[in-house]
């Protein structure tokens, strides 16, 4: 076995299992945020009490999600030494500054904010305690900023220049490293994608709890699916946006990519969208194709007419420019990848949009069908999340940084396959321990439901009687 | 390169603070994760039953993840200011750091969930993962920096190419002695000051029993790391954790647990700044050739990468030790039974099919006869 290979597994295996859940926290985080703004702004009133239930038990679940989160991402820190020590050494200079600033500036905020906000409820006053969880939910999405431009750096080099006595790149711009249209859009589209996720978490939820007590619901989960609609919707509508825009910079910075994503094995003006493909790696082309006319060009350049080039010219112009060598990524990963990414964010936004209109028309409780799918939502985001992750970086290969090193010459040799399938194989079964003890106490968490009683001092997951208690009594879910 | 003298002098200069500045985000790690550890490792004594456990933990509970993040920002600073260092330590340890790590994940988990199990077999499976999750890091870090005060065989890459077994020494395992039983004695310390109670009384006497050990194998240890290397600072730092060691133990027989843990914290401080001091200008020495150390000048990074990061810290660094700070200060009050079994300031609302859903707190649990309703440990 190649020494990378396990590397490779590794790292993949702990970093999608990471990014299943960062995306949830921070985007429960900021939710979380903004329903104790709520709270606090309407405190005194009912409304404002309702908006407190709901804020200390989403507050619970984000915590359940935290914790996966904050320990997972301690191995993030050290696995690039670890198995990738030369891609460490080489990288170095620039990669490590944009990890450092995460840990200074957004982990201690994260952390020291999310413990203030934890136990600090009766220690500091409402407008504090309402900082602090802003604070924390800042922190942690300005770890996704900076932990993006490390990796926006791995898909498009800028800020640097060979040291002529190394060999090695060194930084000349942090601001171009921190800025560049790769980070900007990259970012955007993350954020907002973990904003999808949070919405389509609140929204399954709350859903659930609608179909269980149906017109005796606990106002408060009738809410939060008011807030997760709108969420969901904007979020889907964002990321759709945000991604289109991000292709085009891939589409000039990246085009193996873009041609690998749509399986365009040869250069093409007026190329069509593919909706299915089957290639014939081998020969260079795709053995069933159907397409949208002109999609992919309209995609790529805003134009129907635009040229799209083709993974075979793509080659033939990297041989040139790097040596001879093979540099089409895994085509049918890739492709398949950016399909189900856009298929289920497409999907979550149009349940989305279903319930909304059912709800305009007073027939949310007698849609069952459509209820009990949308009981479901969140699992999508989640799916179109890591098929993202798994679509920008496995495209990107055979680079580990586009056009400086491979990722064969970048794993450590000093490190033997036995110590890495050690790591490998116990991190497995560690993360997978984790992932059930999380998945059932969240889910608990989740059936209990907000806890009816208002004002209440014991907030240990303990309590809550599954929304029986209060209810509105007339419960009309058209707005 | 412009060669202006100034600039010349800087350049100089700026890898020997950044291994100055990753000494003191050690330092940081071992003083506040120190007592984290020692709290974990001593959990089933001083911690007792349910209550006592509660009161413990507590004591850690709002600030352990804002003190692990001091271990996250000193890999992150090595990785930003010396790269080569960075790859080569954590590529030559891989398994005690791939031990560390899985410590650390079981360790954050317990903690964390602790509070939300509804069970008290989950919760006795917290306990023993607080309990091993901290023992191994605790243990292990003493380990790593021995192994790398004594050096380690390297090739002419600056790559550390020996095994496992090159990092189980006598000396090493000292080592991981010394940081396991002075995190311990940290661990109790710092519940003296922070609890009240029989937790109190508990990590008293713990700390008296861990006493003579832990002077014991630090000063072994102290000399044995001096016979393989240091000057005169290092012998300095050393004499200065021997005195405030035992300063420290000194005061606690007294009760004077505040001034008892400012003398620990010094000998937490004191530890990495003791390796660091050891260590220089290695940062990993080649004990098969000198000349193939990885030192501060042959591992940092260039010139304007450290600039950039020297404005960062000296920006971010004051901002993050204020509000960490004040979070300590919001936290001063001791942890009682009272903090964690409160009791409930409003009744709840009487609803018949809510009694169904208390049955979560187990009826053996301390403190269980009181209101039903505030079951557990709040606001976790």
């Amino acid at each position: 076995m190649s020494p990378d290979t396990l590397a490779r597994w590794q790292f993949a295996s702990t970093t999608i299992y990471h990014f299943i859940i960062v995306p949830v926290s921070i985007g429960l985080a900021l939710l979380v945020a903004t329903m104790q703004t709520l709270a606090y702004r309407k405190r005194g009133s009912e409304g404002g009490a309702v908006w407190d239930r709901v804020a200390r038990f989403w507050g619970k679940l984000m915590l359940i999600s935290f914790a996966i989160g904050v320990v997972t991402g301690i191995v993030q820190e050290f696995q690039f030494g670890m198995n990738w020590s030369a891609y460490s050494r080489f990288v170095g200079d620039i990669f490590g500054a944009p990890l450092a600033m995460e840990g200074l500036i957004a982990f201690f905020l994260e952390s020291t904010f999310l413990g203030l906000w934890i136990f600090g409820r009766d220690l500091l006053s409402a407008r504090v305690h309402l900082a602090t969880i802003w604070l924390a939910a800042f922190g942690s999405a300005i770890s996704a900023y900076f932990i993006l431009a490390a990796n926006s750096w791995m898909q498009h080099p800028v800020g640097y220049r060979i040291d002529p006595a190394t060999g090695l790149p060194q930084m000349t711009s942090i601001w171009k490293v921190l800025t560049q249209t790769t980070q900007l859009v990259t970012f955007s589209h993350t954020l907002l994608a973990a904003m999808l996720t949070g919405g389509a978490m609140l929204l399954s939820v709350s859903v659930w709890h609608l179909r269980k007590d149906g017109a005796e619901v606990d106002v408060a989960h009738r809410q939060v699916a008011k807030m997760a609609l709108g969420v969901v919707v904007l979020a889907a509508l964002g990321v759709t946006f945000a991604g289109h825009i991000q292709g085009q910079v891939m589409t000039k910075q990246q085009p193996m990519k873009m041609a690998a994503a749509e399986a365009l094995w040869n250069t093409k003006s007026h190329a069509g969208f593919s909706l299915f493909a089957y290639a014939d790696v081998s020969k260079g082309h795709n053995k069933i194709d159907l397409s949208i006319p002109d999609g992919l060009s309209i995609l790529a350049t805003d134009h129907p007419g635009g040229t799209v080039q083709g993974i075979n010219q793509i080659q033939a112009a990297e041989q040139a420019a790097y040596g001879p060598g093979d540099y089409v990524p895994t085509v049918g990963l890739a492709y398949w990848c950016f399909r189900l990414m856009i298929g289920f964010g497409v999907l979550a936004g149009l349940i989305g949009a279903a319930l909304i209109v059912q709800w305009h028309r007073g027939r949310l409780l007698t849609s069952d069908r459509l209820m009990r799918v949308s009981v479901w939502t969140v699992v999508l985001p989640l799916l179109a999340n890591t098929a993202g992750w798994l679509f920008t970086e496995t495209a990107r290969q055979p680079w580990l940084v586009y056009g400086l090193l491979k990722t064969s010459d970048g794993v450590s040799s000093n490190v033997s396959n036995t110590m890495v399938a050690f790591s490998l194989f116990g991190f497995v079964a560690l993360y997978g321990i984790l992932g059930v003890i999380a998945a059932r106490l969240f889910i608990r968490t989740a059936r209990q439901g907000i806890d009816p009683s208002v004002d209440i001092d014991a907030d240990d997951g303990s309590s809550g009687d599954g929304g029986l208690g209060v209810s509105d009594g007339v419960l009309s879910l058209a707005p | 390169m412009r060669v202006i003298p100034a600039i010349e002098s800087v350049t100089a200069v700026l890898p020997g603070f950044w291994f100055g500045v990753i000494a003191v985000l050690w330092a940081g790690f071992f003083l506040l994760e120190g007592f984290d550890f020692g709290v974990g490792v001593l959990l089933p004594w001083v911690g007792g039953d349910e209550t006592g456990r509660k009161v413990a933990l507590r004591a850690i509970g709002p600030v352990w993840d804002g003190n692990e993040v001091w271990l996250l920002v000193a890999g992150g600073a090595t990785f930003a200011a010396f790269p080569a260092w960075y790859a080569s330590m954590f590529a030559g340890l891989y398994i005690p750091l791939a031990l560390i790590l899985a410590g650390l994940i079981v360790r954050g988990i317990s903690i964390e969930y602790r509070s939300k199990v509804a069970t008290a077999t989950g919760r006795a499976w917290c306990d023993r993962g607080m309990f091993v999750g901290s023992l191994l890091p605790a243990l292990l870090f003493g380990v790593a920096f021995a192994d790398l005060i004594r050096g380690l065989h390297m090739n002419a890459d600056h790559q550390v190419t020996g095994g496992f077994f090159d990092l189980v020494t006598p000396f090493g395992l000292l080592g991981g002695l010394v940081s396991l039983g002075f995190f311990s004695y940290h661990g109790a310390v710092f519940l003296t000051l922070r609890t009240e109670g029989p937790v109190r009384d508990r990590a008293h006497r713990a700390a008296r029993l861990l006493a003579l050990p832990v002077v014991v194998a630090a000063a072994g240890f102290l000399a044995w790391s001096l016979a393989w290397r240091g000057g005169a600072v290092s012998v300095a730092v050393s004499a200065l954790m021997a005195v405030a060691l035992i300063i420290s133990i000194l005061l606690d027989r007294r009760g004077r647990e505040g001034l008892s843990f400012a003398s620990s914290a010094v000998v937490a401080v004191a530890f990495p700044v003791f390796v660091f001091a050891s260590l220089w200008p290695d940062v990993i020495p080649a004990r098969n050739h000198a000349a193939w150390s990885l030192t501060v000048h042959n591992a940092s990074s260039s010139h304007y990468t450290l600039v950039v990061m020297t404005v960062v810290a000296l920006i971010f660094t004051p901002i993050v030790l204020v509000y960490q700070a004040w979070g300590y200060w919001v936290f001063r009050a001791r942890v009682s039974e009272g903090t964690v079994n409160p009791v409930a300031r409003l009744p709840r609302p009487a609803v018949s099919a809510s009694d169904a859903y208390q049955v979560t707190s187990p009826p053996d649990l301390p403190g269980a006869g009181k209101d039903a309703s505030v079951a557990g440990e709040r606001g976790d």
